[in-house]
């Protein structure tokens, strides 16, 4: 009932409005159309320069309110040269963003039309065109020659003392692998899975297996100042490693191992430092769309000290060891729970 | 067929000289021939247009859901039981539902609105009207491309239904999740109505776009040589060629899919373990599935688009009393942007782990999209420069329509660039930047054509002050709505996201998701004011009393105010110049039609 209620008063509010609107169209006509319209239109072109004021003042408004709720300075030292470069285009389409769009609103005041004003015939020229043809790809062409730059560099190889992690997305959390004293990522095959005991499917014919270290609550340890290579892969259907703090990003696809390198600049406590944020964290977010819980799909970057890191890496033990000495994994596990309840 | 008028090729007088008896045959035609099973380009034009208002209503109210949802994460709507029952039990939505909404709303918007709902409305009505044609080349091909496209709408709406819910993996519908029923609720039964009912839009797409290219290449009046068409028309039959040549290939997409989730192929699955169990499926790839997917994916967008340049571009001539500047670098440009559009299709795909190499490629094909777009909107503004600008609220949406493509082509450059795509990609900057340029830019190209064809539709006007309101409500809400997400964009606040509040790193958004969810609504109330604007004015609009009420040069404004199937009573009128005469024609008017003989000593544009 109160469904019907609400729908019969809109309506009801819309013809009421309607109505209103087209007595004013009637008294358009009696006053004389030719004055009422010359009047609209003069309040139309008034109407539009407060827009644009009023656009202006907003976005003046908008950018106080959330320049604080932006993300804070690059944590990777290839966010670096991502920041600059998003300032930079930033500022090339600023420019031509309040050009154009300051052009057509005053155009709009300047040229509404009056009793007086015929419009003037100008149907081409040749001049005009060649320069708006030529001048934009200058623009485009320095900023591709940054963009391709910094393309090359975040896509190369990385370099040889590059930190190896394998890291593993499946609905709806994520998986970490390290490759344990031996530095090599053993093999593994997706018909090997379970759940219990193999969760990612290590071939334990290779022996670069036995020492590798399974974290499967998603937290991805790293060395700071270390460049490290994600080995990205996906059980299921595809997920997206996302860590806006480093500006980067990178899809893991069933079937296919992808990777992306970067260098890590601070550690998490430097950075709580940093935003005087007593509990930031470098989170993990899922980007591609993956199911009903890829909201919740969450994993966190802890960035260590070398020392830090060798104490915590101490401390873990080989994932062969753990399922194959049943009761000592059951404490082993407890972190896990964290990121399941999060579903 | 009841119809005895069809007319064979151009500048052809009624077959069997029965111009006079025109109007007395067609008060014969059963109603069933004349309404619903149209052949008049003109009743299949107004087919389209309101079935597309029904699912662009349909559509938004579902991104009022999910809008309350994001804006308010925390409270608890009963109303929304009401509507969406168990999946919204307590009045809060259920993830699957809520992406299933998510889905629906893209598809929805993107396919039945923009595509079937604009070029339908627009290519069927002003292709015969402006080239000076009696009908399409196959009034019934024309037909069926409605009818099929009504049996597509048929299917997605029954999959709303289904106990399953319908597809929930995104618009893009990317395998194995829309592969594999066991990996989402959506990829059940709802997502094999949507096969097939985007199946059914591929045909009525190609039917249709057949159509129009044949049209305009062929059907032409005497005197309308390519050149001489208004550029709407240029913009529609690229609009086809666009269709026509790649909805095939997201047909094939589709039918492989088909075949993974039913028959046991492997096209797009290898090496899945989901459910517990290993899959037997080894050896395809998901990445192709996104390839013949963005293989439309991306023309799909200048599909959406061009008919709002074409139609803007008119309107802003029109109510400039200014030819249209740079003629001829408005076709180049459109010619320009057609091919690039095939070329660019993997910059969706930056971060796929698609060979960087291939990505520098499509980077630089990619800001090449820049050039011919910023020649169309320099000369959009140089079109106002020094006119005699007339605010009717098509005027005002078509400006409205370049200031928007403005903002929303720029962003543009920032995820056209593969090194800030890998930042950017599928945060709510990309949500922003495709809403602003290819959401509410297209849309106002397809209300300026409304408000301003309305009176060659139905012979009355739409009621101005509420085509106000509904412009500065919409143009500013859009902004309200649409600027700040950039901001969570540039964040890295993801999309498609249920609820951001156990994220440390975009919890803080969410005072500024509620303001936009309360804008996006009143946005939405705006837009049922301008149905309601629409539907009554069909019935209580102020009647047309001038057959050219804006003072075009087109031929549509020659015809009767109520043209009868045929659109000419007599013969079709011959063309003598180019559309955008719009200077002194010795009599006191500032438009010459394009009907009018050049005079002596006048020289050809």
């Amino acid at each position: 009932m109160s469904a019907f209620i609400t729908v019969a008063l809109i309506v009801l509010v819309f013809i009421i409005i309607y109505q209103i609107a087209r007595a004013s169209e009637y008294a358009t006509i009696i006053r004389g159309e030719e004055k009422v319209k010359a009047n609209t239109n003069r309040t139309i072109a008034i109407l539009l320069v407060i827009s644009f004021i009023l656009g202006l003042y907003g976005i003046w408004e908008c950018h106080k309110y959330l320049v604080d709720k932006l993300l804070p300075v690059s944590a990777s030292v290839q966010g670096d040269n991502y920041d600059f470069m998003f300032n930079a285009t930033l500022v090339v389409t600023g420019i031509v963003f309040l050009a154009t769009q300051f052009v057509l609103f005053y155009f709009a005041f300047r040229y509404q039309s009056t009793e007086k004003r015929t419009a003037f015939f100008f149907a081409h020229s040749n001049k005009l065109e060649i320069l708006w043809t030529t001048v934009p790809p200058i623009a485009m062409a320095s900023l591709v020659a940054i963009g391709l730059r910094n393309w090359m560099a975040v896509t190369s190889e990385p370099p040889a003392n590059t930190q190896k992690i394998e890291i593993v997305g499946k609905q709806f959390n994520w998986i970490v692998r390290y490759p344990g004293k031996d530095g090599e990522i053993g093999k593994r095959d997706f018909r090997k899975i379970d759940d219990a005991t193999n969760i990612l499917g290590l071939d334990w014919t290779d022996k670069h297996n036995m020492d590798d270290v399974i974290v499967p609550n998603g937290e991805l340890h790293l060395v700071v100042n270390k460049p490290v290579q994600l080995l990205i892969g996906s059980r299921d259907v595809i997920h997206d490693v996302g860590l806006p703090h480093f500006r980067m990003k990178m899809d893991a696809v069933p079937g296919i191992v992808t990777t992306m390198w970067f260098t890590p600049k601070f550690t998490t406590d430097e950075m709580k430092k940093k935003t005087g944020n007593d509990n930031f964290v470098y989170e993990i977010s899922c980007d591609q769309m993956c199911g009903k819980g890829h909201y919740s799909m969450r994993g966190t970057v802890i960035v260590q000290t070398q020392e830090d890191y060798d104490k915590w890496m101490a401390s873990q033990q080989p994932y062969y060891a753990q399922v194959n000495a049943a009761p000592a994994a059951s404490t082993k596990t407890d972190s896990t729970k964290a990121t399941v309840t999060m579903r | 067929m009841s119809q005895e008028i069809i007319i064979e090729g151009p500048n052809v007088e009624f077959s069997q000289g029965e111009a006079a008896h025109h109007d007395h045959e067609h008060h014969e035609q059963h109603f069933i021939w004349k309404y619903i099973f149209s052949q008049d380009h003109k009743i299949i034009s107004k087919q389209f247009l309101i079935t597309g208002m029904i699912w662009a209503i349909i559509g938004a109210l579902f991104s009022v859901f999910f809008r309350l949802q994001l804006g308010f994460p925390d409270s608890t709507f009963p109303i929304m039981e009401k509507f969406l029952g168990e999946w919204a039990k307590g009045g809060k939505l259920s993830p699957e539902f809520y992406y299933a909404l998510v889905t629906m709303h893209g598809t929805i918007l993107v396919f039945f609105v923009l595509t079937a709902g604009l070029s339908g409305t627009f290519s069927n009505l002003l292709i015969p009207l402006q080239v000076g044609a009696r009908d399409m080349a196959s009034p019934f091909m024309n037909m069926l491309s409605y009818w099929f496209f009504f049996a597509a709408s048929i299917f997605m709406f029954v999959s709303l239904f289904v106990q399953t819910g319908p597809a929930s993996g995104g618009w893009t519908t990317y395998p194995p999740l829309s592969a594999l029923k066991e990996a989402s609720l959506g990829s059940g039964v709802g997502m094999d109505l949507w096969l097939v009912s985007m199946s059914l839009f591929v045909v009525s797409s190609l039917l249709g776009g057949l159509n129009y290219i044949s049209t305009v290449l062929n059907m032409r009046t005497k005197g309308m040589t390519m050149t001489r068409m208004p550029l709407t028309i240029w913009a529609f039959f690229f609009t086809a060629v666009l269709g026509v040549l790649s909805f095939p290939v997201l047909f094939s997409g589709l039918v492989l899919l088909i075949f993974d989730r039913n028959f046991g192929t492997s096209f797009y699955l290898s090496e899945i373990f989901i459910n517990g169990k290993a899959l037997p499926h080894i050896g395809g790839s998901a990445i192709l599935y996104q390839h013949l997917f963005w293989f439309l994916g991306h023309p799909e967008v200048y599909i959406i688009m061009l008919p709002g340049m074409g139609m803007a571009s008119e309107v802003l001539a029109t109510n400039s009393r200014k030819p249209i500047f740079g003629y001829f670098a408005m076709i180049i440009s459109l010619v320009g942007i057609t091919l690039l559009a095939f070329l660019v299709w993997a910059h969706h795909m930056f971060v796929t782990g698609m060979s960087p190499f291939l990505g520098s490629i499509f980077v630089l094909l990619t800001l090449l999209i820049a050039v011919p777009s910023a020649v169309k909107v320099f000369n959009w503004l140089t079109t106002m420069w020094k006119g005699n600008l007339r605010f009717t609220p098509a005027m005002l949406f078509a400006m409205g329509f370049v200031s928007m493509f403005i903002s929303g082509g720029l962003t543009g450059i920032f995820l056209g660039n593969s090194a800030l795509d890998i930042h950017l990609h599928d945060t709510y900057f990309v949500v922003a930047h495709f809403h602003i340029v290819m959401g509410v830019s297209a849309f106002f190209g397809m209300f300026a054509g409304i408000y301003h064809w309305f009176p060659k539709l139905y012979g009355r006007f739409m009621n101005n002050t509420l085509g106000y309101i509904h412009f500065f409500v919409t143009f500013a809400g859009a902004y309200l709505i649409f600027w700040p997400m950039h901001y969570e964009g540039i964040a890295g606040m993801p999309r498609r996201y249920y609820d951001y509040s156990a994220w440390e790193s975009f919890k803080q958004f969410q005072s500024l998701n509620g303001f936009i969810s309360i804008v996006a609504i009143i946005v939405f109330f705006t837009q049922l004011l301008f149905v309601f604007n629409f539907f009554v004015s069909i019935f209580k609009g102020r009647k047309m009393t001038n057959k050219n009420p804006w003072g075009s040069t087109t031929l549509e404004w020659t015809t009767p105010i109520h043209p009868g199937h045929g659109n000419w009573p007599g013969e079709i009128p011959e063309v003598h110049r180019w559309p955008y005469d719009f200077k002194d024609d010795g009599h006191g008017n500032d438009f010459i039609p394009q009907t009018l003989p050049l005079r002596e000593g006048e020289e050809a544009h």
